[in-house]
């Protein structure tokens, strides 16, 4: 055993002596690969992060929300609806929600108007995301109008701002009074955008959704697991259309690292041939370079999976963020909680470090079973 | 010590271009003794060398050691024969360049798994006695021939070999340089090693340290 760990001691420092003679190919292929790997990870990361952040987001959301059509639009609940549902069994609750979309001509954005259904705000006073203090330079106790869609100004005062720590929902929020939504919207009376609904047993989210689409059949009940799934194809899709408009990038960073390390220089072969008439097995000089090759790829992945760490998690990835988290004027500024998926850190270093090291395996392969005697005639 | 019974050695068999580098080899090398190869480019010292040393097998023959037949063994085994038995100081001593002359000399035992400072030591007591203790941690490309040729020594005596083995010794020396290898020569064989060589050098085979002398031509041995 002792004999054995001396031997692989050797083989190590060896190796390492070897890495630093070719310092300016080794530092080359360390950064073109590090590159690579950080270029994927950023994108991994940062997608799973927000994967990660929507399904706590939606965690707290009702198990389901109806909504009524009209020719296949959304259109407003009319009264009678709560207590039709009412009748359903498994309904734990119902609540009808006053929503809807407000554009901001100043600054060139939507916001969303809502009645918190907890209510608690006074009549003339609003609380507002925090993209909308920045945008609009607001703070608590200011004064803000708004035109109405029927070109009446409404003024209000701010009462609050949301937490910085909710923004991902709440950057573009204005949160107010069901009396001053309903006069600012002209919103008929007794009526909703929608309703949320709870479920007891979560068994039971289908079916009860299945009583409310017969009970109502100018409803669409929309389940909370089809909006985290609907978020989580997003982000995938998001995520797909990256890599692909970096596969070129990656494709040819991913050939000229495979043609570096695949290519041994005739030196190196120099040496082999030499380490095997000095006494060196075939085994031996096979597991120096998967050593090298071992060394050069962990190190790079290390370097590039840190890198995109750094970047996703502390500098909130500016070379991906616009695409990976979508298109708007008001973006929101959130900090990522960092997430690392152990399967997709291993699906990483599997299509990184095997690729690379069956690229050096086979050239080296071949170098060390040539016969000791070439180089008495070298 | 090292015997050899009608050994061929023929490169790319069945081609076009076979050749016969050694045809029906019979010899036999003594132990303690320095065995000097003779003859012109192309008579096939080097392939007997290379048999000799486990580098490569016969075509056909035998090839033993100490009794044993190592001809037909596995490249493993002969690997290991070689490490154990064989020192080398190859023509162009073929150093590995960016290495110090002390890891140089250490090359050969790190396979056998002896402990680093026992290694260490042993290679700087070769340099000592090759007085080349202060060039040890200079890169070998920085070393004259003659330095880089006590270098190549160093490393074939590192596993403390019954046999060394070397190949055209003198011919990238100057005739001083060649002496003072003879003087090497002579002491190795004192140290009860056997030294096969190749050379057309008249200094060597015609110097005392050399006891015997193999002329060979057209991959045949001529005279014992």
């Amino acid at each position: 055993m002792k004999t054995w760990l001396e031997r692989q001691r050797h083989l190590i420092d060896f190796t390492l002596a070897s890495l630093a003679r070719r310092k300016t190919r080794n530092l080359g292929l360390v950064a073109v690969f590090a590159l690579l790997v950080f270029v994927l990870a950023s994108v991994m990361l940062f997608t799973h992060a927000l994967r990660h952040e929507a399904k706590a987001v939606l965690r707290d959301s009702p198990e389901i929300i109806l909504q009524r059509l009209v020719a296949g639009r959304h259109d407003l609940i009319p009264p009678g609806y709560l207590d039709t549902i009412g009748r359903i069994r498994g309904v734990q609750s119902k609540q009808g929600r006053l929503w809807g979309y407000y554009y901001d001509a100043v600054v060139k954005a939507n916001y969303t108007f809502m009645v918190p259904p907890e209510g608690g705000i006074e009549p003339g006073t609003i609380v507002v995301g925090p993209a909308l203090e920045r945008e609009r330079g607001i703070a608590e106790n200011n004064g803000i109008s708004f035109r109405s869609y029927n070109g009446q100004l409404f003024a209000f005062t701010v009462a609050r701002v949301l937490p910085r720590a909710s923004e991902l929902v709440s950057a573009d929020l204005v949160l107010m009074n069901e009396a001053d939504f309903r006069a600012f919207f002209k919103y008929p009376a007794d009526h909703y955008t929608d309703i949320a609904l709870s479920v007891a047993n979560p068994l039971e989210v289908r079916n009860v959704a299945n009583k409310l689409a017969n009970a109502l059949p100018d409803s669409r009940p929309i389940l909370r697991d089809e909006v985290q799934r609907t978020y989580a194809s997003m982000f995938d899709w998001r995520e797909g259309l990256m890599l692909a408009l970096l596969s070129a990038a990656i494709l040819a960073f991913a050939i000229l690292a495979w043609e570096k390390a695949s290519g041994l220089s005739a030196e190196e072969k120099r040496e082999i041939g030499i380490l095997k008439a000095v006494g060196w097995e075939t085994g031996d000089v096979i597991k120096m370079k998967l050593w090298e090759g071992g060394l050069v790829s962990l190190t790079a992945f290390l370097l590039g999976y840190v890198a995109a760490y750094v970047q996703v998690f502390h500098c909130h990835a500016p070379l991906f963020e616009p695409v990976l988290r979508g298109w708007s004027v008001i973006y929101p500024r959130f900090e990522l909680a960092p997430v690392i998926d152990g399967l997709q850190v291993a699906t990483l270093f599997f299509f990184t470090v095997f690729p690379y090291m069956a690229a050096i395996l086979v050239p080296i392969w071949r170098a060390a079973v040539t016969d000791p005697d070439a180089v008495m005639r070298a | 010590m090292i015997e050899l019974r009608d050994v061929r050695k023929v490169f790319n068999e069945g081609q076009h271009n076979e050749y016969a580098a050694l045809s029906g080899i019979t010899l036999t090398i003594e132990p303690h003794r320095v065995t000097a190869l003779r003859g012109p480019s192309g008579s096939g010292k080097t392939t007997l060398l290379t048999l000799i040393g486990c580098l490569a097998r016969p075509t056909s023959g035998r090839v033993s050691l100490h009794g044993r037949d190592i001809s037909g063994l596995p490249e493993r085994f002969l690997t290991e024969i070689r490490r154990k038995t064989f020192g080398f100081v190859f023509q162009q001593f073929n150093l590995i360049k960016g290495m110090s002359a002390l890891e140089n000399i250490m090359l050969p035992a790190y396979p056998t798994g002896r402990p680093h400072k026992e290694l260490k030591l042993r290679a700087a007591s070769l340099l000592e006695r090759l007085r080349l203790s202060h060039r040890g941690g200079a890169k070998v490309e920085w070393l004259s021939g003659g330095e880089q040729q006590r270098v190549a020594i160093a490393r074939a005596l590192i596993n403390d070999p019954e046999v060394l083995i070397a190949d055209e010794p003198t011919a990238n020396l100057d005739t001083a340089l060649a002496r003072e290898f003879l003087a090497l020569l002579e002491s190795f064989g004192q140290e009860g090693r056997a030294v096969i060589l190749t050379s057309h050098d008249p200094l060597v085979v015609e110097s005392a340290a050399v006891h015997r002398v193999v002329d060979m031509r057209d991959g045949m041995v001529v005279t014992r």
